[in-house]
């Protein structure tokens, strides 16, 4: 046994003896010695990018499992892609096991930091920026892991995104916390996404802080248990800025929380002020995808004890349909939460199963309403907006917390 | 002693005469610093390969920015590359990919040689190198970190256009190159080798003399896929080949672009996968503020042709490998666009 101890401790320090960590300082090659330590890096190695700001023409990649790409700080260490030529991102991260820490990405043409495939992708500490502010010349994405396994994003900024400033599609295993989003189109977003924790972190002066989204007509689809706990979103009233075409051009400014097409989304003590739209918005997604694979209709979520207030003092009715009919329906009263009331028709004639119905369980203050906007556009004369929450009352299955796996 | 030396040197030269391919390098897991080392050209700088070397042309070819390309097939003695049905050849460990990017001058006619990229197959998977060609162009040098050529001077349709060549970088070989996070081929598809080209010693359909020099196991006859540049073709055909060639690589299942739900690849029947109604997913401002990535009819609003037609690198399509907008390419898919209903 003792033997066995000391065979290990070997190991150990023969291991660290071959990390290397690769120094590099701002100069006028500085895009090739990033990109060369970036290729030449073997696992176990650091990447360190000294203080200063590094102008970059051509975007970086990094394929090299268990590597580490710090700097001195977000505000210390900047890849600066102003005058960027050719490349879709920023940094782009296709290996496992990648750490990035303490430095910044501004003004890439396209996303500012993407991991695709990979498995175990920590973000810490990191800012990425477009600093011109809400542009739609700007690039989509901020942090953009997509198609990951094991996705951490923990103290980070995300401003100035024509998209959104942390996206998160097509992954799993996900937390993202004690991270701010500002002036983006969508604050954090999460997509197509199965296990993420959302929590402790501030949406603010974007159009809408916060989207569990689903969509249709991808290779992964079913977007299913998110928590988004404990974080503040508010003041998401910046005028939608994201070119046509796009999903997030239809989310109306002044909207703090949307979850649409999801299911098992639990959503509880987090504070929503001043949106001027809507606090929580729950909505059906593309009903007419030509995708049979695709379930356009949220379910299990339940919402609970979060904190509202000040809502709806100027509802945007300029953006997709939703905005429209909520301002005609609820007049001059906005409520805190909204649903769309769209269920497929089966369950309109039937009713919804039991299990599958949002659950709404708040203060007394706390204001709601049901469009049912099925009726309201096929037969006005069957329509019947709701306001009482109280019929919202069904029970509460927590849903258990993401592992820590990093 | 000595005499057992003299035949040692001897053996050695006779071998290197006899196969001038540096087997021993292609397997070796560092890339050799220079292109010559792995003896795959009787004459480097004319680009005359080594004996059990063979140019290959394929029918339908990949954009970049209007470079030339020499291709080169090296498969090891003794051992056969399998033929896949729609796939890239099964080639054998030891097997070597070679292309060689140059321009012709534009002032005298000669050629400048930009790069030469090689695909080393090896027992643990395909590795991918870019060789950078000297100023003298006499050697090329391995080259990991990417470079760019400013401002070449091509003549292109009667047009003289300045180019920024941009040579990738090692990981941006495997942007396009990825299928299931390995490295492979994408060109040497039986469909697009199935036709005649001039050897040295003759005329004679490429799968033919592959299979007469030995290098693969059977053949089993297949289309040849349509040369998108060729006018009297059909446009859809026309139009399929050409985003086949160009864009399926990525767009499709399993590879780099599979996030994106669009696939290109020639096999694929799904309208809306090929783009037909479909809304983009995570183009951003790429959309052009346009709804979808084709609208049959309408090719001015389709996303797929503003990217093709752009040259912002947060905009354009693909992604890496021109630096200059494909005038024919785009006029194909504009017209393919067009026709449809």
């Amino acid at each position: 046994m003792k033997k066995y101890i000391k065979i290990s401790f070997l190991i150990l320090i023969s291991l660290n003896a071959y990390s290397e960590i690769w120094e590099i300082q701002p100069n006028d090659s500085s895009q090739d010695e990033i990109q060369e330590a970036l290729i030449l890096a073997e696992s176990g190695d650091t990447i360190f990018l000294k203080e200063g700001i590094y102008d970059l023409e051509h975007g970086l990649s990094l394929d090299v499992a268990d590597v580490t790409i710090k700097g001195s700080g977000m505000d210390k260490t900047i890849l600066n892609f102003s005058n960027q030529k050719t490349g879709a991102q920023g940094l782009i991260i296709t290996s496992d096991n990648v750490v990035l820490k303490d430095f910044a990405v501004e003004n890439a043409k396209g996303d500012a930091i993407k991991s695709k495939g990979v498995e175990n992708i920590s973000f810490l500490r990191i800012r990425t920026e477009w600093t011109n502010g809400p542009d739609s010349k700007n690039g989509a994405y901020g942090l953009y892991p997509v198609e990951s396994i094991g996705v951490l994003i923990d103290e980070c900024v995300a401003i100035g995104a024509s998209d959104a400033g942390v996206y998160v599609g097509q992954s799993e295993q996900i937390i993202v916390r004690n991270t701010r989003a500002e002036f983006n189109v969508a604050g954090i977003e999460i997509e197509n996404s199965y296990d993420a924790d959302v929590y402790n972190n501030i949406a603010t002066n974007n159009t809408g802080g916060i989207l569990i989204f689903d969509l249709p007509n991808l290779p992964k689809q079913g977007g299913k248990n998110v928590r988004v706990f404990q974080n503040k979103s508010f003041k998401n009233n910046t005028e939608n800025f994201a070119p046509e075409g796009n999903i997030v051009g239809e989310v109306p400014k002044g909207t703090g929380l949307i979850i649409m097409a999801n299911r098992n989304v639990e959503v509880f003590e987090n504070e929503f002020h001043d949106n001027e739209t809507v606090h929580i918005a729950v909505v059906a997604g593309d009903l007419e995808s030509g995708d049979d694979a695709y379930d356009p209709y949220p379910q299990k979520v339940k919402i609970y004890n979060n904190n509202y207030s000040n809502v709806g003092s100027d509802p945007d009715s300029s953006r997709g349909d939703l905005g429209e009919i909520l301002v005609d329906i609820a007049g001059s009263e906005m409520p805190d939460i909204l649903w769309d009331g769209l269920l497929p028709i089966s369950q309109l004639i039937f009713g919804q199963p039991e299990d599958e119905k949002l659950v709404i369980k708040e203060n007394e203050k706390t204001k709601f309403l049901s469009l049912d906007v099925f009726w309201y556009i096929a037969f006005p004369y069957f329509h019947s907006s709701e306001r009482d929450k109280n019929l919202y009352n069904g029970s509460i299955e927590k849903l258990p917390a993401i592992k820590e796996w990093f | 002693m000595v005499l057992k030396k003299l035949f040692i040197v001897l053996i050695i030269f006779f071998n290197a005469i006899t196969f001038a391919v540096n087997d021993e390098a292609i397997l070796s897991s560092k890339p050799e610093k220079k292109l010559s080392e792995y003896g795959l050209f009787e004459d480097l700088i004319k680009q005359i390969p080594s004996a059990g070397v063979f140019p290959y042309i394929l029918h339908s070819t990949l954009f970049s920015d209007y470079a030339d390309k020499e291709r080169f097939v090296y498969v090891p003695k003794g051992k056969k590359a399998k033929f896949i049905p729609n796939e890239v050849y099964d080639f054998p460990v030891g097997s070597v990919l070679v292309k060689t990017f140059s321009y012709p001058e534009a002032l005298n006619g000669g050629k400048k040689l930009l790069e030469t990229r090689l695909l080393l197959n090896q027992e643990s998977g395909w590795k991918a190198h870019t060789y950078l060609w000297n100023e003298d162009q006499t050697e090329a040098f391995l080259k990991v970190t990417g470079f760019t050529y400013k401002s070449m001077q091509v003549k292109r349709n009667g047009e003289l256009l300045s180019i920024n060549y941009r040579v990738p970088n090692q990981n941006q070989c495997k942007e396009c190159h990825l299928k299931n996070n390995e490295i492979m081929p994408i060109g040497p598809k039986s469909r697009n080798l199935n036709f005649s080209i001039e050897y040295k010693d003759k005329k004679a359909n490429q799968i033919s003399y592959w299979l007469e020099n030995e290098m693969v196991e059977n053949h089993i006859p297949l289309d040849l896929i349509v040369d998108w540049s060729d006018v009297s073709a059909p446009i859809e055909a026309r139009a399929r080949a050409y985003l086949d060639i160009n864009c399926g690589h990525c767009h499709m299942p399993s590879g780099s672009a599979d996030t994106t739900g669009l696939y290109l690849q020639l096999t694929e029947t799904d309208n809306m996968k090929l783009g037909i109604f479909k809304k983009p997913v995570a183009a951003g401002r790429a959309s052009g503020d346009l709804k979808y990535s084709i609208v049959p009819g309408k090719p001015d609003e389709s996303i797929m042709l503003n990217r093709m037609k752009s040259l912002d690198p947060g905009e354009m399509m693909p992604e890496s490998g021109r630096t200059t907008t494909h005038v024919e390419g785009i006029s194909i898919v504009n017209d393919w666009i067009i026709s449809l209903k």
